[in-house]
């Protein structure tokens, strides 16, 4: 049984129907890839998943459905979606920003273990608690959302873009610390990229979007073979 | 010299009382922008409960208390029953509702108690103090000295609890706080619940100076705006400051420029506000929300 399946997955932004339809399942341990271009629905169909966006279909998490239900009994599930624009609490210090990851979660001790493990891989964040969210660069920002969604020990990660305005460096580095969680601790996630060149060499499966319906799946290496994806989404 | 620090204490437990309802009205704002105008109208119906309860022969402080929880959950019933089901109107809307709110509220107090004005006891001594030969009263130094245990409480339940983290969260950022699990709508109705204690802690201070009647709080309102607006309407730091500010500055005003009488403190405090507002458009604490992309 796949960790997360989409089913007939329909979404619209009052008339305009944003998805057309997605199916696709994501294996637990397995790191999905969403691509396409812009407007195809690859937000959307993260935002589906979460409950940002009214939906109809079939949504099953863990086998249970859960196309009713809202953001924050997706959270307490534990799907962790970190959406577009990185929804950094600006005004909040870089450390209530990762307390606020923590919020589903009950056990204390776990937390703070939990975080020390975490911190390992965002070494400056100790240095720079106290300082507000809004004034880190785009790059911290990213980082720090990541280290947010993980403290509250997601089942499924969500990564809506997260390659978007940063430096070529910084990116590597985001994707480097996705893929190690990936092979160390299992982490599962669905990213949605631009960026297909880095989102397959990190992903197992990828899914490529048209207009709201799913045009090409595979594994990474089948789509990095495929001709119409190289030139479409690869650029060679 | 000596009455002029008498008169500085006695501007900050005005000013107390003033910061206590604009920080209120500063956390409603906060997470729906909206100027809840029934605040004092809610507060003196608390003081009006707080005042049924020792009539019936209950002591000061288990009334204060007990005040204090019925607010909360009036403040928080109100946010559910009222407020709610025109969470996603417009501003103006909301505005309007609580506006309503007000004349329902005031016509009910009148109604229930009968607007006749009532006594209302302090838990304070009226003696004064020698404090290096200035006498302070005792009621003064009560009232500012509540006024700051309550602020304190309200900042260490902000800072260092899971909920208060949450309640500043979702007024910064309501989406977010969503996906991390938050239940914004109730933490909004948790909102008015704390700005009705905080307005029930003003009324019951000023009460006892300015007697209980259906529209004592009308003119402290004013003056709570006032503050608010004084120190960034959304700074809970400046509507406190902006408080005790206003508290101490009308005082002054009061006793050492008498050809102004009291009939023109309020438009003097209006008039302060303005020139405030001249030079700092956003208020004295407002921080401008720094963004990078």
């Amino acid at each position: 049984m796949a960790l997360l399946e989409l089913e007939g997955v329909e979404a619209r932004y009052g008339q305009v129907r944003a998805l057309h339809g997605i199916s696709l399942a994501v294996e637990e341990g397995q790191v999905v890839a969403l691509l396409g271009a812009n407007g195809a629905g690859k937000t959307t169909t993260l935002r589906a998943v979460s409950g940002t966006v009214r939906r109809t279909g079939e949504i099953r998490f863990e086998g249970r459905s859960i196309v009713r239900g809202s953001p924050e009994g997706a959270a307490r599930l534990g799907i962790a979606h970190v959406p577009e624009g990185r929804g950094t609490f600006a005004e909040l210090s870089v450390w209530d920003n990762l307390r606020m990851g923590a919020f589903v979660r009950r056990n204390r001790r776990a937390v703070s273990a939990d975080l020390e493990r975490i911190l390992v891989h965002f070494p400056w964040i100790e240095e720079r608690r106290g300082q507000q969210a809004g004034t880190l660069s785009g790059g911290e920002q990213q980082m720090l959302a990541l280290a947010r969604a993980l403290v509250a020990r997601p089942r499924l990660l969500l990564l809506d873009e997260p390659s978007l305005g940063l430096a070529p460096l910084v990116v590597r580095e985001f994707f480097g610390i996705v893929r190690m969680l990936n092979q160390e601790e299992g982490l599962t996630v669905l990213v949605v990229e631009q960026n297909a060149n880095i989102a397959l060499t990190v992903a197992d499966r990828a899914y490529v979007l048209e207009v709201g319906e799913i045009a090409v799946s595979g594994s990474a290496e089948e789509l990095r073979r495929n001709e119409s994806v190289r030139r479409s989404y690869l650029g060679y | 010299m000596t009455e002029f620090f008498q008169q500085i204490v006695s501007g900050l437990a005005s000013g107390g009382v003033y910061a206590s309802l604009a920080l209120a009205l500063v956390l409603i704002h906060r997470s729906t922008q909206v100027i809840n105008f029934a605040q004092g109208e809610m507060a003196t119906f608390a003081t009006y409960i707080a005042w049924t309860l020792i009539d019936r022969g209950m002591s000061y402080w288990p009334a204060f208390v007990l005040t204090l929880l019925v607010a909360f959950v009036g403040g928080v019933a109100v946010e559910r029953v009222v407020i709610r089901p025109v969470e996603r109107a417009p501003v103006l809307t909301v505005v309007m509702v609580t506006i309503g709110l007000l004349v329902l509220v005031n016509g009910a107090m009148a109604w229930l108690w009968s607007p006749e004005v009532k006594s209302f006891p302090s838990p304070f001594p009226s003696r004064a103090i020698d404090v290096g030969g200035v006498a302070i009263s005792l009621q003064d130094l009560g009232i500012l000295g509540m006024t700051l245990v309550t602020l304190t409480l309200l900042y260490l339940f902000f800072r260092f609890t899971k909920v208060g983290l949450a309640l500043r969260a979702a007024a910064v950022n309501p989406e977010s706080s969503r996906l991390a699990g938050v239940r914004v709508s109730w933490m909004l109705a948790l909102g008015w619940g704390l700005a009705a204690m905080l307005g029930a802690v003003s009324g019951m201070m000023i009460a006892p100076t300015s007697f209980l009647e259906p529209n004592m709080m009308q003119v402290i309102i004013i003056y709570a705006f006032a503050a608010a607006v004084l120190g960034g309407i959304n700074s809970p730091v400046g509507a406190v400051v902006g408080g005790l500010l206003l508290g101490v500055a009308l005082n002054l005003i009061g006793a050492y420029a008498e050809f102004l009488g009291p009939e023109l403190r309020l438009p003097v405090a209006l008039a302060i506000l303005l020139a405030v507002l001249l030079v700092r458009p956003a208020g004295l604490f407002e921080r401008a929300v720094v963004k990078r992309v």
